[in-house]
């Protein structure tokens, strides 16, 4: 009879855990929300433009790559379907409706999470472990306005603009596909992409785009300040910080479509 | 100044300080000597509150600091500058930012009158070269002395110090305990500082307190230190070949 009891306690302990971990990680939001009205002061504006530049032009080689070959790859099985019955024109509306509302935030909140996420957790897993964290506290500097807020304010700004970005690329990936594969040309491809997509594919997409932004810079922030255990617990933070902000990213990407949709 | 009343702290299962009160007096440097894991780091952790106690009273300045709100604590710490084990400089800032941060985050001081403030520390501590440079380009020592210049820019009237000479080499790490020695007879400041170096504590510190097995098992002026008759005491002095044949010469001036 040990046994179970000892599971259900131990099963009990880490419920307990996330939750205080959740609690931890929503008020080290909120307080950062709190504190971005700080974000034009001359430290923070410096140390966001950084952040802002490490968000976006640093990924853009990675995104333009993904983006392409995402709108190419929608564009060919989808087009290769319809040509059956003779309706590979539809591959615009296809491929611009999937990308916008869909394919566009997810695939740059996934390439975020995991080139710009997981080096927030690493660096700020290094601050812990290096006592950098525990020298801000020492001098009164509250880490989540120091560190956390020009992040926040950084990718909440820039997943946005990536998305476009994706989107674009991902459309015109798509059109150069149907272009040369499958006979459709490009005003053909543009004007049914233009036809389908509607300005609320564009704001959903945009607002998914917002909260991915939020829920990996409060993944990554958190899974750094929970870092012990030295180097290893670095490495252990990094992979945490990718998994768990790849989990939310897809449930509330579907929550989202399904409350602006269904 | 500093008061530790009945502390008890228990990390992993493990008893590390096991109810143990001292206090720290105004303007002396207080050396906390121990075996590793005696619990002299998180004794040092407790008096800026980076740790709490499980039981127990802190009293800073006749303050109890274990219930401060957020900006009574703030003012606590700013009496506080604090040398860690391995610097804890920001590594994306040069030496400059690293020493002026305090003074952008906590004064309204213009620029000039900031890197003024910082050139004068810098060259306190023999740094005066080094302002543009950044903490990986300078060697272990270097970087605690850079450490020490931000602990001290914002003038606090406490400087903690955790293990300031540990790998370091011999000669950098007399130059450190020099300093340590300098910062109370110049500028008049309280000194803590955590060791395993005995030598350093004798040469430095005005009193001495021994950890072990979360137990203080001596705490004395380092004359009477090198004269404890606890065991453990005497078994620390003997394992850096240190006897007690009178008088300990520190080479250092206390005056």
């Amino acid at each position: 009879m040990r046994y179970p009891a000892h599971s259900v306690r131990r099963f009990g302990n880490q419920v307990l855990q996330l939750m205080h971990d959740t609690g931890h990680a929503l008020f080290m939001l909120l307080e950062s929300i709190w504190f971005i009205r700080y974000v034009f002061t001359k430290r923070s504006r410096a140390e966001t433009a950084l952040q802002m530049f490490t968000t976006g032009i640093k990924s853009l080689a990675v995104i333009t790559v993904v983006a392409l070959f995402t709108g190419m790859i929608l564009a060919l099985q989808t087009g290769l379907e319809l040509r059956r019955y003779g309706q590979e024109v539809y591959i615009g509306s296809a491929v611009a409706v999937s990308m916008i509302r869909e394919m566009g935030p997810f695939m740059t909140g996934l390439i975020i999470a995991a080139s710009v996420g997981s080096a927030i957790a690493a660096q700020i897993g290094t601050m812990v472990v290096s006592e950098e964290i525990s020298a801000l506290e020492v001098m009164s500097i509250n880490p989540n306005r120091f560190l956390v807020m020009p992040r926040l304010v950084a990718l909440v700004v820039m997943m946005p603009i990536l998305t476009v970005y994706t989107n674009i690329l991902g459309i015109m990936g798509g059109g150069l596909v149907g272009a040369t594969q499958l006979g459709v040309s490009l005003q053909a491809y543009m004007d049914n992409a233009t036809q389908f997509a509607t300005n609320k594919d564009l704001y959903v997409g945009l607002f998914k785009a917002i909260i991915f932004g939020a829920v990996i810079t409060t993944v990554s922030c958190h899974q750094g300040f929970m870092t012990s255990e030295g180097a290893v617990g670095v490495g252990k933070a990094t992979r945490r910080s990718v998994i768990i902000s790849f989990l939310i990213i897809l449930v509330l990407g579907y929550m989202i479509t399904r409350l602006f949709y269904v | 100044m500093i008061r530790f009343e009945n502390i008890t702290k228990v990390l992993g299962g493990k008893t590390v300080l096991d109810n143990i009160s001292f206090e720290v007096n105004e303007g002396e440097t207080f050396v906390i000597v121990g075996l590793s894991g005696a619990g002299k780091s998180v004794t040092l952790k407790h008096m800026i509150r980076l740790m709490l106690p499980d039981n127990g009273s802190i009293v800073v300045d006749g303050e109890a600091i274990d219930n401060l709100g957020r900006s009574a604590l703030e003012a606590v710490r700013s009496k506080f500058g604090v040398l860690f084990q391995s610097a804890a400089l920001l590594q994306w800032m040069s030496v400059h930012d690293n020493v002026a941060l305090p003074l952008r985050e906590h004064t309204k001081m213009a620029e000039e009158e900031i890197g003024r403030l910082v050139a004068e520390k810098l060259h306190l501590l023999n740094l005066s070269d080094a302002g543009d440079k950044f903490p990986a380009d300078l060697s272990g020592g270097m970087q605690k002395r850079v450490g020490l210049a931000r602990a001290i820019i914002m003038n606090p009237k406490i400087v903690l110090y955790d293990e300031p000479t540990s790998g370091l080499d011999p000669v950098t790490s007399r130059r450190i305990d020099n300093l340590i020695v300098d910062m109370r007879k110049e500028l008049g400041i309280t000194s803590v500082v955590v060791t395993h170096d005995l030598h350093s504590a004798l040469s430095i510190g005005s009193r001495i307190m021994m950890l072990h097995d979360g137990q203080i098992v001596e705490n004395a002026p380092p004359e009477e230190f090198i004269c404890s008759k606890d065991k453990t005491v005497q078994s620390f002095l003997e394992s850096q070949y240190i006897t007690k044949k009178g008088k300990w010469e520190t080479g250092l001036s206390h005056e």
